[in-house]
């Protein structure tokens, strides 16, 4: 009976009933559709983050770099002691050096083993990013050169122009050439965690753990394709033959790393033995990154611990302004087109119990007990509740599958401006930008990475949405209940009467 | 049987207090049939509501065998009336949305009956009234005195000891009301009822048993006792 009362009752008033399932469905749908929308951000958010600092990594841990790091790069033609120490305009020279970038200082490599040991850290690994500067050419006519530099280029002068530049002034009669490229020593029994973990094999095979004191190398594809390197083919590091052992395809826009070597064979290359620039840590649990990066600090105390949030809260571009509007209007206009729609809902019950005063009256006078009417009343817009739930969803899945099907192109812009340091050449410094450090390095380098917007609802959001439109059902049969509860059988007399 | 004592009801209306029933005792005997005339406004819907206990009375008792209806919780009263009272009222008051059948098992629901067995009682139901063709129709689809031919059934459906009826035939034809005066007649007679109906119509109170008149919230005799067999 109770379902046969039901379902009459809803076909009777089937435009009212639907209306109000309209309404929690749309308030459900958009619901939907902004979670879903706000779950894409996150994940775009993720995918940025993840191209700048790998997979799983919570944290990173740098150090500031102190004035006598970055550098001397300098081409080793030293001319301050005399002509006699000078070489004969016209000798051809090649440099191969291997630097840290002057964003990042060096850690002891202690410092990986005293983060591992902190509480909540899951795990951690340092890394080595650096530069590889190759500089060749021929000397040019000493008069010229003294005329034009006034003698004073032997403390490293980089070339004016960044990389393959053919870095010539007026006063240079001869020219020279300027490459460089990305080096990061990883840990080789580690790959699983740092700037290595973002990238795919491609070719051939990663670094691993017998790899710790071998030339070889994994180079990125675009790199790989770029100077026709394929796997077996040699590249030099420091003046050092490395043999490429595979190729990685790094996601789009990710951090400017072109070669991985191990980390012990990059440390002795670049004379930073028994030296870090960047340790990266996963923490045990996703909501405890904060704290653990509080107890990291305590541990390291002149290190720079940063969190991805922290990155997160750097980037900018159409991917941050599509955030915030998930995060803000999204999230806001969700609340207020569901407190309409509950009020509606409310309303409509609250109108319909009372056109049925006489009708439930009467079921009072029959014997129904005021919980048994409140019970029909209450199930008729749980019925509405569910209908506008499926409704909702429906709407929710289209609503998210426009979104996959427009795939809005949203960009993502991190660093360019805190900690700048010299780049393009200048004194000392590398051409061609810095070294591809992750979090120092989106604070250093202006690093803009593309990401499509993709809407996904999972079962937690169908549950969520579910349980909203269940809830203005109650809501509203609580409110018509309440009314039927307070009828006094005697009002289906008085009313016929 | 019911005993009422000292019954008084007053109501707070807008231009002051109204005295609907005015320190009423009344007793009706188990299967009396007892019609309540009166003018319009004197009290007697009142007092059927005290009867059914839809309403409690300011002061006094209301004693249904043994149950003080002016003092018993809602739920009590909810359960008395579902075992033993059934109502018949003048707008027939049936559910425009369940059909005649369905309409009748709605008095059967609170008693928890299966729905097989409620299914049979509410046919046989409809049988003792003559609509057993009409069993599937709703509401809108039966005339007026089919209607309170339904409304009749589910009042008798759960076998009540007391039948309430506030003017059943007042909104029916001339015929028709003999008609539904009949068949009330007949089921009073065969089950036993303590039946009380509440008319303005003479002749059809002069079928009862006793007659009472209710004029400003008291009762008059009218006529003695007759013997109804």
């Amino acid at each position: 009976m109770f379902f046969v009362y039901l379902a009459r009752e809803l076909r009777r008033r089937a435009r009212q009933a639907t209306f109000i399932a309209l309404g929690l469905a749309v308030a459900v749908g958009l619901v939907l559709s902004v979670t879903a929308a706000s779950a894409g951000v996150k994940s775009a958010q993720g995918k940025v983050l993840q191209s700048l600092y790998g997979v799983g990594t919570d944290i990173t841990v740098t150090r500031a770099p102190t004035q006598a790091q970055g550098g001397p790069l300098g081409f080793g033609v030293r001319s301050g002691n005399g002509d006699q120490q000078r070489p004969k305009a016209g000798t051809t020279f090649t440099r191969d050096n291997l630097t840290s970038g002057p964003q990042l200082g060096a850690l002891k490599a202690s410092s990986v083993t005293q983060v591992r040991s902190v509480q909540g850290v899951a795990d951690a690994v340092g890394a080595l990013t650096l530069t590889d500067v190759r500089v060749s050419g021929k000397l040019p006519n000493a008069q010229s050169f003294s005329n034009g530099q006034n003698g004073s280029q032997g403390s490293g002068a980089g070339p004016p122009t960044s990389s393959n530049g053919s870095g010539s002034t007026q006063s240079f009669r001869s020219s020279f050439k300027v490459s460089s490229f990305t080096v990061t020593g990883v840990d080789p029994a580690h790959t699983s965690l740092g700037t290595l973990s973002s990238t795919s094999l491609a070719k051939g095979r990663s670094l691993r753990s017998t790899d710790t004191h071998a030339d070889v190398a994994v180079v990125t594809s675009d790199y790989a394709k770029q100077h026709d390197l394929k796997v077996g083919s040699t590249i030099s590091v420091a003046s050092k033959k490395f043999t490429v052992v595979g190729t990685v395809t790094a996601p789009r826009g990710s951090s400017p790393t072109d070669v991985y070597i191990p980390l012990a064979r990059a440390q002795a290359l670049s004379g930073l033995t028994g030296k870090v620039n960047t340790v990266y840590v996963s923490a045990t649990k996703n909501t405890a990154v904060d704290a653990v990066a509080a107890r990291i600090k305590n541990a390291v105390p002149s290190a720079t611990v940063t969190t991805s949030s922290d990155l997160a809260g750097q980037v900018s571009g159409s991917l941050s302004s599509a955030a915030s509007l998930a995060n803000n209007l999204g999230k806001w206009l969700s609340i207020a087109v569901l407190i309409a729609a509950f009020l509606l809902a409310s309303l409509l019950t609250l109108s319909a119990v009372s056109r049925r005063v006489r009708e439930l009256g009467t079921l009072k006078a029959l014997g129904w007990s005021s919980r048994r009417v409140v019970a029909q009343v209450v199930g008729e817009s749980l019925v509405i509740g569910a209908a506008g739930a499926a409704l909702g969803v429906a709407l929710g899945y289209a609503g998210a599958s426009v979104v996959n099907a427009v795939a809005p192109a949203l960009t993502a812009t991190s660093g360019g401006s805190a900690n700048t340091g010299p780049t393009g050449g200048g004194p000392g410094g590398p051409p061609g930008g810095a070294a591809a450090g992750p979090f120092g390095n989106a604070a250093s380098a202006a690093h803009t990475v593309t990401v499509h917007l993709s809407a996904a609802i999972d079962g937690r959001a169908v549950l969520l949405a579910v349980l909203l439109a269940v809830t203005g059902g109650l809501l509203a049969g609580a409110v018509g209940g309440w009314r039927a509860a307070r009828l006094r059988p005697a009002a289906a007399l008085a009313r016929i009467a | 049987m019911y005993e009422l004592h000292d019954v008084t009801k007053r109501y707070a209306t807008a231009r002051g207090p109204v005295l609907a029933l005015d320190r009423l005792d009344l007793t009706i005997p188990d299967g009396e049939w007892l019609a309540v005339q009166g003018p319009t406004g004197q009290g007697k819907s009142t007092l059927l509501q005290m009867l059914g206990g839809l309403d409690r009375p300011t002061t006094g008792s209301v004693v249904l065998d043994g149950t003080d209806l002016a003092r018993a919780s809602e739920l009590t009263a909810s359960r008395l009336r579902a075992r033993q009272i059934g109502f018949v009222f003048q707008s027939f008051n049936l559910i425009p949305t369940l059909s005649a059948q369905e309409n009748v098992e709605t008095a059967l629901v609170p008693l928890r009956v299966r729905p097989s067995e409620r299914r049979t009682r509410a046919a046989e139901a409809l049988d003792s009234v003559g609509l057993t063709d009409r069993a599937r129709h709703l509401p809108s689809e039966l005339s007026g005195g089919q209607q309170q031919r339904v409304a009749i059934a589910r009042a008798l459906v759960k076998a009540p000891a007391v039948l309430l009826a506030d003017e059943p035939t007042g909104n029916l034809d001339e015929d028709t009301r003999h008609d539904i005066m009949a068949v009330l007649e007949a089921l009073w007679r065969e089950r036993g009822l303590t039946f009380v109906l509440v008319t303005h119509d003479r002749t059809i109170a002069a079928r009862a048993q006793r007659r009472v008149t209710m004029r400003d919230g008291r009762l008059q005799e009218t006529e003695a006792v007759v013997d109804a067999t």
